[in-house]
């Protein structure tokens, strides 16, 4: 990208630099510490110039927004268009409190809705399941059976709404009943628009939330990818998620690494079950963390999307462009968030949401200030939507796209973290995908000694975090914060036991017994699963049937 | 007697974030503990039996769910109508301050927040024993 | 009640805590075992050895319920290394196991080596006891077949079993070490991979070299996690119980071990004593310093040592 004489002049004076200016000053003033490092430990030099980036290819490794290889962005006009999508993910006890508040959001002017689900519902329990007790509604609502999802939706167009549901091991059965909700509204499925999260490998990797054995698990996935591209086109299938990766502990490195590693897989086993990779990739969208080290961040998301377009483009040989792109949610890090001095996590958000900005998200939730103490209350939540929107009104960052390209730290720390991803990305296929180095340990042995790093750092004072170890003070309790009721659970098992009465219960049997035999051959299950959720047979039923038949997995844990 | 402190570090409940769980087992262990690490998805009864035929010192659980002021306390009613009286239970996890003293009350002895240095928690296992 | 009448009235608690104290080396709960040592001798011991990452514990597991189906009583010691570095250690076999925990007829206790000469098998040999003592029909002794030390807890089963899977190079290696040796019975674990075949071929041509015996190993492909094949191999550990038992094998083994482990027993306090006495006066440090500078050798250090024990 430079002129080899110019180089050579650069290279001449930062030595000359180096030698006269910055070593007499290091000789009085010593420099804050013997090394500099992101907040994922990569090397951070003193200063970067043209040299750090000589073999830079304009053309080639960056290229203009919406082209490849979509490293400065996939849409030609980014936040000049259209902003991000400001997504706030948000869950309540019952579906009939749920809706309530999704009401209000449309209202609001929100087209978009975000579905937590209590973890019962993730791992496939119903609400009085003994492994549910004190659980249900706690994260997010409880759906045991297509009752609760008619309830959850009730007076909203799904026509006219974009659901994303944060749900994975179970996916398709809550996909099945939103269908089913939809048709009962005279909503075709062609015409419904949403996301589900659908990404089990990051559950066996850092979330926890699995049923089934990978094999079993990859089986439903494609299934899903299947069912869709021909019944329900619009509908996003899977959202690859490094998130969680992240807050288990990865690097930024990590996160990149092990996120597309999972996506390589998704692919493997859609084009194994014989899907044509333009059908579904286009289909495939991703979610990451945004953590405090703005730069190293910033240079994180667009050397995901580089290396994504050119697995896609080189490795699966897809033809569309569409299929190469990456697009992405963020959500910022909630692990960064201390329960000390909680108004400072403003200050924090503020940082990860000019990360995500900067780094070309499509969507992007906020943490709230008080998520290390409990769940969110209204006033944080608002501050949070608030952050988001003073970076999108007032900051100036929106106006021109990826305006950090070109500088020579961004771009060179975007090779770097591509480069680094893909060496981990090569071990992974040394050890014979995503899938075997998660059933291996490798993956998670990896993000615990990231974790375990990071943690010796902050207690050794190498890592300073505001409020925890250093400029501490003495704090008062806090005391207003959002709270279950209790109820909740009793009210929900009421329920249960009710539906279970006068549902026609033969019905049940059968379409579950169906569903059984059909798990025990290579059928895709979708159309099943859907039978059984249109006759009331609840979550945990038919996830049990499913057990039965694939089983559970296993941790796998190397500590 | 010299021996190792033996601490079950487990999570009851259904979350599935155990890296905290995780960073506090290797940190015992690097303090010379013998930790009994039993993954996710534990029921206070199985948590029980667990401490009872590992003959623990501690029982260490995390929960980020919230569902500690449920979980928490089943454990404890459990251990001791088991006639389980000299093992040291303690709690780490998102956990408001209000539900503290009510948990303590119920006979967990020390809650963690987040921000707790691992030192902290060896050093209080060490100090706070029952034998 | 003291802890022995505990133990032999079914209480886990009293169990418990005498497994710990003789894994403790506690004088008190040695003379409890002393007193109840008639009780025992009911229970048969297998040894669950092989490679990191064979799938040992989740077969322990599933072997354990097979076990429970035909109505018998399980224990399960599930011993992992100790740090040398800081004597700590993360003994994390349970979770395969989670689901036994509630059984009343089943005990899992885990064990870290603990590094000390001799003392884990001692604490190994002493939880065996207890268990059998509590009432346990089969108890299952599981650890990573690599080191002396490993190989000596094992080696006072009744019956080995080795764990073996696919394309696993360790598998050669194993074979070369002549840990294949004490193997009674072989299972290759996670046999739906490709290659299980193969492993399988290659454990028997090696039992087609080694000498002829009434006897000869039995290699069963399982898959623990499918739990494929689980009965099938429970029936071969039975069946080799049963050789022993019919051709009174059992007897000369059990000699065998029980000599093996008073001879540890007595190594181990052996050596505590010399040592003891000579660390006293630090002479042994003094030895060593004598030795690195030459004055002495290594040898006349021992004698030196030796005569002083006898003095």
């Amino acid at each position: 990208m430079f002129d080899k004489n110019k180089l050579e002049e650069i290279r001449l004076e930062k030595q000359n630099w180096t030698k006269n200016n910055v070593e007499k000053t290091i000789s009085r003033f010593p420099e804050r510490k013997e090394s500099f490092k992101t907040g994922s430990n990569l090397e951070v030099k003193r200063l970067y110039t043209p040299d750090d980036i000589e073999d830079l290819d304009y053309n080639e490794k960056l290229g203009f927004p919406g082209q490849y290889p979509f490293t400065r962005g996939v849409q030609p006009t980014m936040y000049r268009g259209r902003l991000w999508t400001m997504r706030q993910y948000a869950g309540f006890a019952t579906a009939e409190e749920s809706n309530k508040r999704y009401k209000y959001l449309l209202e609001q002017g929100q087209t978009g809705l975000s579905v937590a689900f209590d973890l019962p519902t993730q791992i496939g329990y119903d609400s009085d399941h003994p492994l549910s007790e004190g659980e249900v509604g706690k994260v997010g609502v409880a759906i045991d059976s297509l009752k609760d999802m008619e309830i959850l939706f009730d007076g909203i167009p799904l026509d006219k709404v974009s659901t994303s549901m944060t749900i994975n091991a179970p996916a398709s059965v809550l996909l099945a009943m939103y269908i089913a909700v939809a048709e009962k509204q005279g909503v075709p499925k062609g015409s419904l628009r949403g996301t589900i999260q659908n990404d089990i490998l990051k559950e066996y990797i850092a979330r926890g939330t699995y049923i089934f054995p990978p094999k079993a698990s990859m089986r439903l996935i494609t299934n899903i990818f299947e069912y869709c591209s021909k019944e329900v086109p619009k509908w996003n299938t899977i959202s690859i998620s490094g998130y969680h990766i992240r807050e288990a502990g990865a690097t930024a490195v990590q996160e990149v690494a092990f996120t597309l590693a999972d996506g390589i897989a998704y692919v493997e086993a859609a084009i194994e079950a014989g899907l044509d990779v333009d059908d579904f990739a286009p289909r495939l969208s991703f979610f990451f963390n945004a953590h405090n080290d703005l730069l190293e961040e910033v240079a994180k998301f667009r050397a995901a999307r580089r290396l994504w377009a050119r697995i896609m483009k080189e490795r699966f040989h897809a033809k569309s462009e569409k299929s190469m792109m990456l697009k992405f949610h963020t959500q910022t890090a909630g692990s960064t968030l201390t329960a000390q001095q909680p108004d400072n996590n403003i200050v924090r958000v503020t940082i990860q949401t000019l990360a995500a900005v900067l780094g070309g998200t499509q969507s992007l939730h906020t943490n709230s200030r008080d998520e290390a103490l409990a769940l969110p209350t209204e006033e944080s939540v608002r501050i949070a939507l608030r952050t988001q929107q003073i970076v999108a009104y007032e900051s100036g960052v929106t106006e021109t796209i990826d305006p950090l390209a070109g500088s020579y730290y961004i771009e060179s720390l975007t090779n770097k973290i591509e480069e680094e991803a893909m060496n981990y990305i090569k071990k992974i296929d040394e050890l014979g995908g995503a899938i075997k180095a998660i059933e291996s340990g490798y993956i998670q042995k990896e993000i615990q000694d990231a974790a375990y790093n990071y943690q010796m750092e902050i207690e050794s004072g190498k890592r300073i975090v505001v409020g925890v170890n250093k400029f501490q003070i003495e704090e008062e309790g806090h005391k207003d914060i959002l709270r279950v009721d209790p109820e909740v659970e009793r009210l929900q098992r009421e329920k249960l036991k009710a539906l279970k009465e006068e549902r026609d219960n033969r019905l049940v049997e059968d379409v579950l017994m169906k569903l059984k035999e059909k798990a025990n051959t290579s059928e895709n299950l979708m159309p099943y699963i859907l039978d059984a959720v249109k006759a009331y047979a609840t979550l945990g039923e038919i996830c049990g049937v499913l057990r039965e038949v694939f089983g559970e997995y296993e941790q796998s844990i190397i500590l | 007697m010299d021996r190792p402190i033996r601490v079950l570090v487990a999570k009851p409940g259904l979350d599935g974030h155990d890296r905290g769980a995780k960073v506090i087992a290797r940190a015992l262990r690097d303090a010379g503990m013998e930790v009994i690490y039993t993954g996710l998805r534990q029921t206070p009864e199985q948590i029980v039996q667990a401490a009872i035929q590992e003959d623990v010192d501690v029982v260490a659980m995390s929960i980020l769910s919230g569902a500690h002021n449920h979980l928490f306390p089943k454990v404890v009613n459990l251990l001791r109508e088991e006639g389980v009286d000299d093992v040291l239970v303690i709690g780490g996890g998102v956990i408001p301050e209000d539900d503290i003293p009510k948990l303590k009350e119920a006979g967990i002895e020390e809650i963690f927040t987040p921000g707790t240095s691992t030192k902290d928690v060896v050093e209080y296992i060490k100090r706070n024993v029952k034998r | 009640m003291n802890l022995g009448e505990r133990l032999l009235n079914g209480d886990r608690r009293a169990c418990a805590r005498l497994i710990s104290m003789l894994e403790n080396n506690d004088l008190e709960a040695v003379n409890i075992i002393k007193e109840l040592y008639k009780h025992s001798g009911n229970a048969y011991v297998i040894g669950v050895t092989g490679a990191p990452g064979s799938g040992k514990s989740t077969l322990t597991d599933k072997l354990a319920k097979e076990f429970r189906k035909r109505g018998k009583k399980i224990g399960i010691l599930a011993i992992d290394p100790t740090s040398p570095f800081t004597g700590g250690a993360i003994l994390g076999d349970r979770i395969r196991m989670n689901d036994l925990t509630l059984d009343k007829n089943v005990f899992i206790r885990s064990m870290g080596t603990r590094g000390s000469l001799g003392g884990m098998s001692r604490a190994a040999w002493g939880a065996v006891k207890v268990l059998d003592i509590f009432g346990m029909d089969y108890i299952f002794i599981e650890t990573v077949g690599v080191g002396q030390s490993e190989v000596d807890i094992v080696k006072i089963a009744d019956t080995v079993l080795m764990v073996m899977v696919p394309n696993l190079g360790d598998d050669i290696q194993a074979i070369k070490a002549g840990i294949m040796e004490i193997a009674d019975v072989f299972a290759i674990n996670k046999s739906d991979l490709e290659g299980a075949d193969r492993t399988k071929l290659e454990i028997e041509m090696n039992l087609d070299l080694s000498e002829k015996k009434d006897y000869r190993p039995p290699v069963v492909k399982v898959s623990a996690s499918r739990n494929q094949n689980i009965d099938e191999l429970v029936d071969k550990l039975i069946e080799h119980r049963t050789y022993l038992e019919e051709t009174g094998k059992i007897v000369e083994r059990r000699k065998k071990n029980i000599r093996l482990e008073i001879m540890k027993l007595a190594e181990e306090e052996f050596l505590n004593l010399v040592m003891n006495k000579a660390h006293k006066g630090n002479l042994f440090d003094k030895l060593v310093d004598d030795v690195i500078s030459k004055k002495l050798d290594p040898y006349t250090a021992k004698d030196m040592i030796m005569d002083f024990i006898k003095g």
